[in-house]
């Protein structure tokens, strides 16, 4: 079957491309995921994958062509992979083998039972992975990601429970198409957290150790207040869209000892106090690495703190978690000379960082929302 | 029928036809060489001997003049019952069964109702080559004004008669070439058997294997070599091909959401693609997989018996397709 490879639009906003280079020529195999051709785009050179196996048959647009999105660039020839020498000649179109349909491969292949389950659940099918008939993505996939159909006393568990290999592959997709669609822009600045840190010595000293407060804590409650105030940053761009949660839920990334992360959500995080933050955050922590979150934990945050203190870096430079439009990032609190009032004196000082989804906010936006999270723990007694 | 016996399917329709002539003075069956004979596939031997010659009638080579007169019985008040060897040999007689038993009634505003059974051998796997094994049930199931029922099992051969013979329309049937040898367990179900409605054969919630025909067993086949994968394959037999029960085959998909249809005809303007229009239809967004179909190869049926096996949807194949649904590689 002749499948044709068309210039795929590599943004939202593109709608042509000029082909650079092709890294395949006429009789080439490839394989699906391999980079066939690169496109110069209005936001730069981008590697383009092919979506199917096949043999290319011919390549229609030479390097240095500008072309609109949608144009056929080759044609490939799906079947020829799957021919054994000693079959017969290509059978007429009407006996092609049972169930083969010739699909169009331009978008992912979700069954309609799943689109509708997919609907039912509020699970976002594109970040998942098709076990179906040609990659299709079914029920059981939609389920397996989405939350429990019927509501249980227990957290389902093998949420996270798939193995390091499924985690990997998770996080590849995600990671992988976040820095394939989503244009992100990233700023930091050093924030004086000297305020903060004294202000949570101060109440911790007089507390049970179980009711310790961690700085994390006050920055995931800075974050949601900021989202409260600053719209861009807290919501899914999805279809080319973007929506705006009218709930700020802040997902906390939390490393696993197997490697790999997960960053469940703490749910409607601007209203919560700190103390419940911090019994939630504690909870999420343990659950986390024993494996036992909840799918609708994992699919709800609206925004994502990753803090890399423990790692003893300065400054993160997140990705964002698709559809979500931005991360925010902490290093680790130091302590360092800094001037004050013309004085060099000893602060602690945290770099914090924003990446953000450049088709919904720009620079400028996002310098004023980092700033408003950095003016917020400022003040830790008001959060 | 209370201890159950293991008779063939042969067996089980001459039972059938035997019990009708007890049953009712004006039924008869007639065609070619189902008296001295005992019928071609022997389904009629001995119910010369025990009937007569006027209720078991031997016919001329001309199934238009036979088929055209069981129609004219019918019509006279007679409930014939009209062997026409194989589905080839019906076509000589379309014009009769089309034109005047599928019409008559309705054009006469309900006057003259043609209540005309026409038995009739259908599909391959006997070796009787291109012009003798061919599945035309989806021919009959396109006309409106007839009834098509095509039994499967012992029992739905045995107790098919009757019911073929209450209904007021001409009834089609159709007996597996292929099943005549089967032996199989003779039930009270026999008694209780409708012309219409599709039934499950084999309930599981994995893949739904809708056919007919001798096809059944192959699907049969099929799901037991599934089964060890884990896939539990629901079997909905048709049964009755002309009124479709649309509900027993959409309730069954909703269930295991992928489908898979099993039909000897060929695949092109078959039951096959109207049963998967009809669940794209009524059931599309239950639906988890593209609907698939394994049907006879698109050519005249093979004489040699590697060939003519191969044409045909054997387990195989059918296991192969559903594996496909799976997002299994061959």
């Amino acid at each position: 079957m002749l499948t044709e490879f068309r210039l795929p639009a590599l943004g939202a906003d593109m709608d042509a491309g000029t082909l650079v280079e092709w890294h395949v020529a006429p009789g080439d195999r490839c394989r699906r995921g391999d980079v066939v051709a690169v496109v110069e785009t209005d936001k730069g050179a981008i590697d383009v994958e092919i979506f199917v196996d096949g043999v290319v048959r011919e390549l229609r647009v030479p390097p240095g062509t500008r072309v609109p999105v949608g144009t056929v660039l080759a044609v490939l020839d799906t079947e020829a992979l799957a021919a054994a020498p000693e079959s017969l000649p290509a059978p007429p179109p009407t006996s092609t083998a049972e169930g083969a349909v010739a699909a169009s491969q331009q978008r992912a292949k979700i069954s309609p039972a799943a689109r509708k389950r997919a609907q039912e659940l509020h699970v976002d099918v594109v970040s998942l992975r098709g076990s179906g008939p040609e990659g299709a993505i079914t029920v059981q996939d939609v389920e397996r990601a989405g939350p429990s159909p019927q509501p249980s006393p227990q957290p389902s568990p093998a949420v996270v429970g798939e193995g390091a290999a499924g985690m990997r592959a998770a996080i590849a997709a995600a990671m992988s198409r976040s820095k394939r669609e989503i244009p992100h822009y990233y700023l930091a600045t050093t924030v004086d957290v000297t305020s903060a840190v004294d202000w949570l010595a101060a109440r911790n000293a007089a507390a049970p150790v179980t009711g310790r407060l961690l700085l994390p804590v006050l920055l995931v409650k800075a974050v949601a207040l900021a989202c409260r105030e600053k719209a861009g940053f807290s919501g899914f761009y999805r279809d080319g869209r973007y929506d705006e949660s009218p709930v700020v839920h802040v997902g906390v990334a939390v490393a696993l000892r197997g490697g790999g992360l997960v960053a469940p959500a703490l749910a409607d995080t601007a209203t919560r106090s700190l103390a419940e933050l911090m019994d939630g955050f504690r909870d999420l922590v343990t659950r986390a690495r024993a494996g036992r979150l909840r799918a609708s934990e994992l699919a709800a945050p609206t925004i994502i703190l990753t803090s890399l203190g423990e790692a003893s870096v300065d400054t993160v430079l997140p990705i964002i978690q698709p559809p979500q439009v931005a991360i925010v990032g902490a290093g680790v609190v130091h302590v360092r000379p800094w001037v004050v009032d013309g004085r060099v004196v000893p602060r602690h000082l945290l770099t914090l960082s924003l990446a953000a989804d450049h088709r919904v906010s720009d620079g400028r936006l996002g310098a004023h929302f980092l700033a408003r999270i950095a003016a917020l723990i400022a003040d830790p007694a008001a959060l | 029928m209370t201890a159950p016996a293991r008779i063939t399917y042969r067996e089980a329709v001459k039972q059938g036809i035997r019990e009708a002539l007890l049953a009712d003075p004006r039924v008869f069956l007639m065609g070619e060489d189902v008296g001295k004979y005992g019928g071609c596939f022997a389904v009629s031997k001995g119910l010369l001997d025990e009937f007569g010659e006027e209720r078991i009638r031997d016919t001329p080579l001309s199934e238009s003049a036979f088929v055209g007169a069981g129609i004219g019985a019918a019509l006279g008040g007679l409930r014939p019952i009209v062997e026409v060897m194989t589905v080839n040999f019906s076509l000589l007689a379309l014009d009769q069964i089309v034109n005047t038993a599928a019409t008559l009634c309705h054009m006469s505003g309900g006057q003259f109702p043609v209540p005309v059974v026409i038995r009739m051998a259908t599909g391959a796997g006997r070796q009787l080559a291109a012009q003798h094994s061919h599945s035309f049930e989806a021919w009959y199931a396109h006309v409106p004004g007839l009834r098509v029922v095509e039994p499967a099992t012992i029992d739905d051969a045995r107790g098919i008669m009757r019911a073929a013979l209450a209904s007021p329309d001409p009834v089609i049937v159709f007996e597996p070439i292929s099943l005549y040898n089967m032996e199989g367990e003779l039930t009270d179900a026999a008694t209780k058997v409708q012309l219409e409605g599709a039934r499950v054969h084999r309930a599981g919630d994995g893949v739904t294997l809708v056919t007919y025909g001798a096809s059944l067993w192959r699907c049969v086949a099929a799901a037991e070599s599934l089964a060890p994968e884990g896939i539990d394959a629901e079997i909905v037999d048709l049964r009755c091909l002309r009124p479709l029960d649309d509900a027993t085959v959409l309730a069954s998909v909703r269930k295991t959401r992928r489908v898979v249809i099993v039909d000897e005809g060929w695949r092109t303007c078959s039951l096959a693609a109207e049963v998967g229009q009809r669940i794209v239809e009524q059931g599309f967004y239950d639906l988890d997989a593209p609907i698939a179909r394994v049907c006879t190869e698109e050519v005249p049926i093979p004489y040699p018996l590697h060939l003519e096996q191969a044409a045909l949807p054997g387990p195989e194949r059918i296991v192969a397709a559903v594996r496909r649904l799976f997002g299994h590689a061959d």
